[in-house]
């Protein structure tokens, strides 16, 4: 993965020095609340529920097991023992105080890590896929695509005042498993004529409107990358509108404009802008793309494994998934234990993980947007053992894909712009669900809960998603099916009216028996209601 | 009102902006105005007789004026290039990266905190409207 | 009733108007009847406050309970983590945020 050279170094000493005068000023009354409020934000410093929420920026969601110790450490000293990994691969503290937060981030520094633009009006941290550098099904790997991108995108001085957030997204594989379609720029890098280059997308997004993203370009090559990026958010920067803070994402742009329309005043700045030199050489990519050249393989190991321990068989089946490399695999560690916090992982869990990594998986994690980490490169032979210290630390949940690997934002229990509480009803379906062979019956099911309408847990693209609100202020839930993430991209359509917490469960327990008595040969819930049309669901849950 | 801040080495330039359709109009105004929502391009024919364009920054949230600012230098304006009004100290070494090189802030700014905010950042990832070298260039030469 | 509330800058905790200070513990907090602006204001002037604004609560015996379940979230803590609340020994405290 990406190592700092002296100038990435250089920039982020800065910035921390940069907040620390900045935390000072405010503290000394220097600026009005109003005028840190931007400032802390694109350090990742939210006031929340309870306390200060610092969001660390987990680039392209890939870590080493360095940091992912500091991260523990971070928990321990400055916080409450444990952090929350979100839907765009990052890590949240939930309880920091502001005068600690310069200190914290000087200590990320130390290993290469930071809070930098997680926050505010301005392009936030790159993801892409889980996956990268080990799937057999990608084209290439997508991340030094993405680490170019962040470092454009960091302090960028034309697009530090968005009219609003800006999320980007960066895949190379047809399989999508990072949401690209629902970002404001998805990328997927593809191949023509022999050359690799980017399909553009603009325009995604999920939130109060949510959109799927079209394609502006299907291919831009490398030495128009950046250039045609800059020019993307140049006219976003210019026309995105600015009177309403709900209809000031670019999906509302390219909706309002047109694709069409968008694409020719982006192809008009690129004009002007791709004669000012500002894309990077080839040189740039190259050097970034060595630290992503794959890690050095047993090429004999062996694919032999002993599947006689049959709870051992069951995660097999479930969280490991075919690496490139024969001999070696890619472990999800779910941390969506049935009844636990999803996304939660204590400071112990975390410190686990970490030498995980650096014991069998060449000292590499990543964070999926569905709030679970990944160990890319796992051989066979270590699985079982890996399996177990999982087991012995509650990290072992043989769920990946299934109804109790729920996406939930923490909601009304941590978040001050929610509506109702997501985590405990995500305790509540898991607990319903519990029964490890009743789930895998159901198969791919893909539960997703909002605490309010900025969706954080994406629930537009849940196959059933699911959205607090608040009626009369009591807690209430609207029940939607047939979203998706995938590259098989759709929005969830609502069943009728919401239900209360218990109310809900029922709800879902009833779709899903009617998928299991309905379901033709190899369907997910997915491709039944996709089939059926939502009539007969609502007959069931209503009726 | 805070002080005029400057980073050019010839005159203040005393004639006031004009709005933009009142520039149009014109045949020998020197200084223009623009709202953070007119069209920079719109001055690209004239820029040579050009001598001062202020950029209206109405609330800092407003981002608009950063684009507006680099177009103008991108189209090769060497004129005084202003940030005018919601302009705050944290905000000035990006405007300058844009282009800018003189600040009319409503309120005043702490000069100290300007000065050392000015002198934070040695080096910057990207390329913008000031001499700065990427930092890809510098590692590629 | 009305009450005040806000977050210490330095430390981000939520805090209560109490009449004369600022408590980490809504049962300390006053009525604030229709000063709660002017108070909120002063208040943050003088930078004992951050981003103060006034609630609606009850009056209880156990003290204001606000109205609002996330104001009551927001006074005792998360309910899916009890042991991180103000509370964390009191087995009922949850049923007093529900």
């Amino acid at each position: 993965m990406y190592k700092y050279d002296e100038y990435d170094h250089s920039i982020v000493a800065a910035r921390v020095e940069e907040f620390r005068d900045q935390v000072n000023r405010r503290l000394a009354g220097q600026i009005t609340e109003d005028q840190f409020k931007p400032l802390r934000l694109m350090n990742g410093l939210y006031l929340q529920l309870h306390a200060y929420m610092l969001r660390v920026a987990v680039p392209y969601g890939t870590l080493d097991s360095r940091q992912m110790h500091m991260l523990a450490h971070i928990a321990r000293k400055y916080d409450r023992g444990y952090g929350h990994f979100t839907t765009r691969q990052n890590l949240q503290y939930n309880w920091i105080k502001l005068e600690d937060a310069p200190d914290i981030l000087a200590e990320l520094a130390t290993v290469e890590m930071h809070a930098i633009q997680t926050s505010g009006n301005c392009i936030r941290n790159i993801s892409s896929d889980q996956f990268a550098g080990a799937a057999a099904d990608e084209l290439t790997d997508p991340r030094p695509w993405a680490e170019l991108l962040r470092q454009w995108s960091t302090f960028h001085p034309e697009f530090s005042y968005l009219p609003r957030k800006f999320k980007i997204c960066v895949i190379a594989a047809e399989e999508d498993r990072a949401a690209m379609r629902l970002h404001d720029i998805g990328i997927q890098i593809v191949e023509k004529d022999g050359q690799l280059g980017a399909a553009i997308y603009v325009g995604g997004g999920m939130g109060r409107t949510p959109m799927i993203a079209p394609l502006i370009k299907d291919f831009v090559p490398f030495d128009d990358f950046v250039s045609y990026l800059e020019a993307c958010l140049r006219v976003y920067n210019r026309y995105g509108r600015r009177d309403n803070m709900y209809k000031a994402r670019i999906k509302i742009l390219i909706h309002e404009l047109g694709a069409d329309k968008y694409r020719a005043e982006v192809e008009e700045e690129f004009a002007a802008v791709k004669a000012l030199g500002i894309d990077p050489p080839r040189a740039e990519f190259d050097r970034i793309a060595a630290y992503f050249a794959p890690p050095a393989y047993d090429a004999g190991a062996s694919d032999a494994l002993d599947r006689s321990d049959p709870d051992f068989a069951v995660w097999l089946d479930q969280n490991v998934s075919a690496h490139k490399q024969p001999g070696y695999a890619i472990v999800t560690i779910s941390l969506k234990p049935v009844g636990g916090i999803p996304g939660d992982a204590s400071a112990d869990q975390i410190d686990l993980m970490a030498d995980l990594a650096e014991s069998f998986s060449f000292n590499e994690l990543r964070v999926t947007h569905a709030q679970n980490i990944v160990l890319p490169h796992v051989a066979v032979r270590d699985l079982y053992n890996v399996w177990q210290q999982l087991r012995d630390a509650g990290l072992a949940e043989a769920n990946l894909g299934l109804i109790s690997d729920i996406i939930a934002c923490p909601g009304l229990d941590y978040c001050s712009l929610a509506n109702a509480r997501s985590i405990p009803l995500a305790q509540k379906i898991a607990t319903r669900f519990s029964d490890i062979g009743r789930q895998r019956e159901l198969g791919e099911l893909k539960l997703k809960i909002s605490g309010c309408i900025n969706a954080c847990g994406h629930h537009h693209a849940g196959h059933i998603g699911i959205l607090g609100v608040d009626r009369k202020g009591v807690e209430n839930y609207q029940l939607s099916f047939g979203g998706s993430g995938a590259e098989d991209v759709s929005l969830g359509t609502i069943t009728g009216p919401g239900f209360s917490e218990d109310g809900i469960v029922d709800a879902i327990e009833k779709a899903t028996d009617l998928y299991l008595a309905q379901r033709e040969d190899g369907e997910r819930f997915l491709d039944t209601y996709r089939r059926l049309g939502m009539a007969p669901f609502k007959e069931a849950i209503y009726g | 009102m805070g002080d005029l801040l400057r980073y050019r080495d010839d005159e203040t330039h005393e004639e006031p902006a004009v709005t933009l359709d009142a520039f149009l109009g014109q045949s020998n105004a020197t200084a223009v105005r623009i709202e953070s929502g007119e069209d920079a391009r719109i001055l690209l024919p004239y820029l040579d007789r050009l001598a001062l364009v202020e950029v209206s920054f109405p609330k800092f949230r407003d981002g608009r004026g950063y684009s507006t600012g680099r177009i103008l230098r991108e189209a090769g304006y060497t004129g005084e290039l202003r940030a005018q009004g919601d302009v705050l100290v944290d905000q000035i070494p990006l405007m300058r990266r844009c282009g800018f090189d003189s600040f009319a802030p409503e309120a005043p700014v702490d000069e100290a905190v300007l000065e050392a905010s000015l002198a934070r950042y040695e080096f910057h990832y990207q390329a913008a409207a000031d001499p700065a070298v990427p930092v890809w260039k510098r590692r590629h030469g | 009733m009305k009450i005040l509330t806000g977050n210490d800058l330095p430390t981000g905790d939520v805090t209560w108007w109490t009449g004369s200070g600022w408590s980490r513990h809504v049962e300390d907090a006053v009525d604030v009847g229709d000063q709660g602006e002017a108070i909120a204001h002063a208040e943050e002037g003088a930078r004992r406050v951050n981003g103060p604004y006034v609630i609606d609560a009850t009056a209880t015996p156990e003290g204001p309970r606000p109205a609002h379940i996330k104001d009551r979230i927001r006074a005792l803590g998360p309910t899916v983590r009890p042991d991180l609340t103000l509370k964390p020994a009191d087995p009922n405290a949850g049923s007093w945020v529900i």
